[in-house]
């Protein structure tokens, strides 16, 4: 329809090939003394087997983002308090800036980018597009999966338990109102 | 003459008045969308900031020789590598672009390092040695407005602007209230941190993706810093996480470009949430003196005021800051009288400049404090006493500018009132022993989400008290005092695999407000052709001025709606000779159609110095906002129940959109008015964290009760009003007197803290 079909991420890495001519992303460890100073981890995300060599005192956040290309799951605050960066851990909301990738071994991870099956919305992400439940969408990936958790939990049944268990996720835009009614329609 | 497919307003069922879903949802929502802190280029180097530890203090060296020792680290700058002019700024370039010799607030830039790891830039700069020998800091604005002794935290002195306001010579009335009342200052706290990133070309320039509020004005400031023309220093709309104001002063964009420049390689820069308190300006703190003066009935015969913002280190917007607050300084009132004088100043705490609603909403605290104040020694209700003095269409405001388009204030107190108030929401819980069949016979304990405080409740709400107030504001749309407001658009009509496609192209910032979406909907009502997409922003069209003061819609709105119509133009024109011609066949024969417009809207005027009289605004908008909040006088904690509002938005183009912008607006609003503060001890912050900076969360911020009216503006397109700011002005002094009403409480400060009610002394 309009720039909805554009990926600015994608469009960039696209420019980045032209401009620069690699697409690699370059992981230096800073100060990574040696090999053996390194912690080989592996877990699926999204479904998908990933094996990393990474620092111990990497966050599962600065993996996902940086070795991982998976830059949905957004740092507001890197300490916990703003609720941007919550992914699924074995199915349960975890903030990754506060987890060690190095604790990750043989854990199944979800981010905002395993949510939709192809083009098709998960129904939490389709209620948002449909109550306008964000509007810089910056803390949006973190409230999605907040909410797809929440549901699950069965902490959805009134809005006043909804503001409860979403209450770790910062909308800074204002947005509350309307994310209170997305998860009402994703829970219909 | 005008054929079906191009007549305006062609019914689009997604055109103007829509809600239309955001163009952008889906990559917002699937975490594809690339804000500018996910950039990424190979090869890329991450640029970290020195800045200094104290608020005011000379520089007698710096040794950047550990830095440039570590491996991995790139460059490393200080002043002495600005390749351009050293200083910048908004209204007044006296900011440095890294510091000379002196800083004058804690956080101040000092040196920059461009490494291959952001870790190892940031040790680097941790490394760099620098010697400063500490000085007097001036901390308190009112010695630096009034003090002759203050030291000059600038050589040209620390007043920044005294705007007066005078009207008439009737100071004295049956019913006098004064008050002094204080806004602390407030960060706009984006979620998104300031990030960009730096490309270097090949012609020797910059070309720079970068999350801000206005593109070209970057532009303006960054290119002669760099001492590159302006065609190679080219910015594109990097993903903005946020703005509310913070992102319309530069941050890393001249640094950025500058390690880019230096190393030949793609420089990242993205601050981290303790930096970003420190990298962005915030809302000026405010301290106001105000006299009213009423006949008995509670009509205003004067208002004296004097507003002192305190605008930190550097000029940043401050006068524009410090124009609203004397421009807007008694509010939507109508009086005769009135005496203002506001100043911004100078000191070394942190900058203040853009926030929404800037320089209006430290006003509308204390101009709305006293109307209750008013109302009580009149005895009348807050309502009634507003109603008394509501300005209405062809009132004259202090600055004897005349109210050309409707301001139906007090049809708005009115609906306002008349909505019903929310019943007591303290729900209880029964206890069944678990021991025993029957029930207990106690009374049920209260359910602790329902209690201020929520599950951090320690009481069962024997203190809990409700209160009602009520906040107006009155907020300026676009810019004033003369500034030349444009925008641009280019809108191009074309064929894209056989049908009609239509491409806008502006360089204004989306920053979450939803601008693209409503772009798209005029493009559909203008042209009635519902493919259109929205071209990313960037310098390679003209400026469309910036995404604050509620001005995008009005402004490159207009934009887009003047060249529309120029391209509907074109086609009845190219039409002409065969007025049967589809519009498919004509584009066929003649090819795409283009045209570029630039909209402005009607002048403004300066203020007189002396006066303060003037056109200074070319639209005012209004909202009104009423209370409820439960109080626990005990503890201190305050929940607010529900917040009305009814606002005049002209004419709505995007119903679900404003919602959320008033919701929005009016969130902000309660963080001011009851946890929003940067702590500042002697120019030191204390609180740059998401820990101890306070932000409303889903549970502090209640339903609402919204009631928008359009009564259309006849100068602005479709009648539109900005809407953006003014929810954010009222929702602060509604709260602060609901407060007030259920605790007795005086509370001359925003925010309102729980030491203020608990450990206030009985009144």
């Amino acid at each position: 329809m309009t720039s909805g079909d554009l990926s600015r991420r994608r469009f960039f890495a696209q420019a980045a090939v032209a401009s620069v001519g690699m697409t690699v992303p370059m992981s230096v460890e800073p100060g990574a003394p040696e090999a053996d100073g390194l912690v080989e981890v592996a877990f699926t995300v999204n479904g998908k087997g990933e094996r990393l060599r990474v620092d111990p005192r990497i966050t599962l956040l600065d993996a996902l983002r940086e070795r991982l290309e998976l830059t949905g799951t957004k740092k507001g605050c890197d300490r916990g308090q703003c609720g941007a960066c919550t992914v699924h851990v074995d199915g349960r909301r975890v903030l990754s800036c506060l987890t060690l990738v190095a604790t990750m071994d043989g854990k199944r991870l979800t981010t905002i980018e395993g949510l939709a099956k192809g083009d098709r919305l998960h129904p939490v992400q389709q209620a948002f597009i449909d109550c306008d439940g964000f509007q810089c969408g910056f803390c949006t990936p973190g409230q999605i999966m907040s909410a797809v958790a929440v549901l699950r939990e069965g902490h959805a049944k009134s809005d006043e338990e909804i503001r409860e268990a979403m209450s770790g996720n910062i909308c800074r835009c204002g947005a509350y109102p309307n994310i209170v009614e997305a998860v009402k329609q994703a829970r219909s | 003459m005008t054929s079906i497919q191009t007549e305006p307003r062609s019914g689009s069922r997604s055109g103007v008045g829509a809600s239309v879903p955001r163009p952008d949802g889906t990559l917002k929502v699937t975490g594809e969308f690339a804000y500018s802190s996910d950039l990424w280029l190979d090869g890329m180097l991450w640029g970290a900031t020195l800045r200094s530890p104290h608020p005011s203090a000379w520089i007698r060296s710096i040794d950047i020789g550990p830095a440039l020792a570590m491996p991995g680290v790139f460059a490393v700058l200080t002043h002495e590598d600005v390749p351009g002019e050293k200083f910048y700024g908004l209204e007044h370039r006296d900011q440095p672009v890294l510091a000379v010799d002196q800083v004058r607030y804690q956080g101040e830039p000092v040196a920059l390092v461009a490494a291959d790891h952001p870790e190892t830039a940031r040790r680097a700069a941790a490394a760099i040695i620098v010697a400063y020998e500490p000085r007097e800091a001036v901390v308190d604005p009112r010695r630096a407005a009034f003090d002759p002794s203050c030291p000059p935290v600038h050589p040209h002195g620390n007043l920044v602007r005294h705007q007066p306001v005078r009207v008439g010579d009737r100071f004295q009335a049956e019913v006098v209230v004064t008050g002094e009342y204080e806004v602390g200052m407030q960060d706009q706290a984006f979620l998104g941190p300031e990030s960009g990133l730096a490309v270097p070309a090949e012609d020797g320039g910059v070309d720079l993706f970068i999350a801000t509020q206005w593109l070209h004005v970057d532009q303006d400031q960054v290119a002669p810093c760099l001492g590159l023309p302006k065609e190679k220093v080219r910015l594109s709309l990097a993903g903005v996480g946020g703005a509310f104001g913070a992102r319309e002063d530069l941050s890393m964009q001249i640094h950025a470009s500058m390690l880019a420049l230096r190393t030949g390689r793609p420089v990242k820069i993205v601050y981290g949430r303790e930096e970003s308190f420190f990298g962005h300006v915030h809302r000026h703190p405010a301290w106001m003196r105000y006299e009213h003066g009423a006949t008995a009935d509670g009509r205003l015969v004067y208002v004296r005021a004097e507003i002192l913002l305190d605008g930190g280190a550097y000029c940043s917007t401050s006068r524009a800051v410090v124009g609203n607050a004397a421009s807007l300084g008694v509010g939507p009132y109508e009086v005769d009288n009135v005496r203002i004088d506001a100043y911004g100043v100078y000191t070394n705490n942190p900058p203040c400049g853009a926030m929404r609603g800037f320089g209006a909403v430290q006003a509308c605290y204390a101009y709305e404090s006293q109307m209750d104040r008013l109302a009580e020694a009149c005895g009348l209700s807050p309502v009634e006493i507003r109603i008394r003095n509501a300005v209405s269409q062809g009132s004259r405001l202090a600055t004897g500018q005349v109210v050309d388009s409707p301001a139906p204030l007090a049809g708005m107190l009115r609906e306002l009132a008349a909505m019903p108030l929310p019943g007591s929401t303290v729900t209880r819980r029964s206890i069944t022993e678990p021991s025993s069949a029957k029930p207990s016979s106690a009374e049920p304990v209260p359910d602790l989400r329902s209690l201020p405080g929520g599950v951090s409740q320690t009481t069962h709400g024997e203190g809990v008290r409700r209160g009602v107030g009520y906040g107006v504001g009155i907020k300026n749309i676009c810019f004033s005092e003369g500034f030349d407001d444009y925008s641009t658009a280019r809108v191009r009509v074309e064929l894209l695999g056989g049908e009609p496609h239509v491409l806008v192209h502006t360089a204004a910032a989306e920053v979450g407000q939803g601008l693209i979406t409503v772009k798209a909907q005029i493009a559909r009502t203008e042209l009635g052709i519902d493919k259109v997409t929205v071209a990313p922003a960037d310098t390679s069209v003209g400026s469309a001025g910036s995404s604050s003061a509620s001005r995008q819609s009005y402004v490159t709105g207009g934009a887009v709606k003047a060249a529309c119509e120029a391209v509907r133009e074109r086609l009845d024109s190219l039409r002409a000779g065969d007025p049967e011609l589809g519009l498919v066949e004509l584009l066929e024969r003649f090819g795409p159609v283009e045209e570029t417009r630039e909209y402005r809207h009607r002048p403004t005027f300066p203020m007189d110095p002396v006066t303060g009289q003037g056109d200074s605004h070319t639209q005012l908008a209004l909202c009104v906002h009423r209370a409820v909040v439960d109080v626990d006088v005990e503890l201190g904690l305050v929940k607010v129940v529900e917040l009305a509002a009814v606002q005049d938005v002209g004419r709505i183009l995007n119903p679900v959109a404003l919602e959320g912008q008033i919701h929005g607006g009016t969130a902000q609003g309660l963080g001011l008015a009851l946890m929003e503060e940067i702590q500042v001890r002697d120019g030191r912050v204390l609180n740059p964290s998401f820990t101890d900076y306070l932000i409303p969360t889903i549970l502090d911020m209640p339903p609402m009760r919204l009631s928008i009216l359009e009564n259309p503006d006849p100068h602005a397109p479709y009648g539109l009003r900005g809407a953006g700011e003014p929810p954010t002005l009222s929702s602060t002094p509604a709260v602060a007197a609901a407060v007030r009403a259920a605790t007795g409480l005086e509370l001359p400060r925003v925010p309102i803290r729980p030491e203020d009610i608990a450990l206030a002394a009985p009144s």
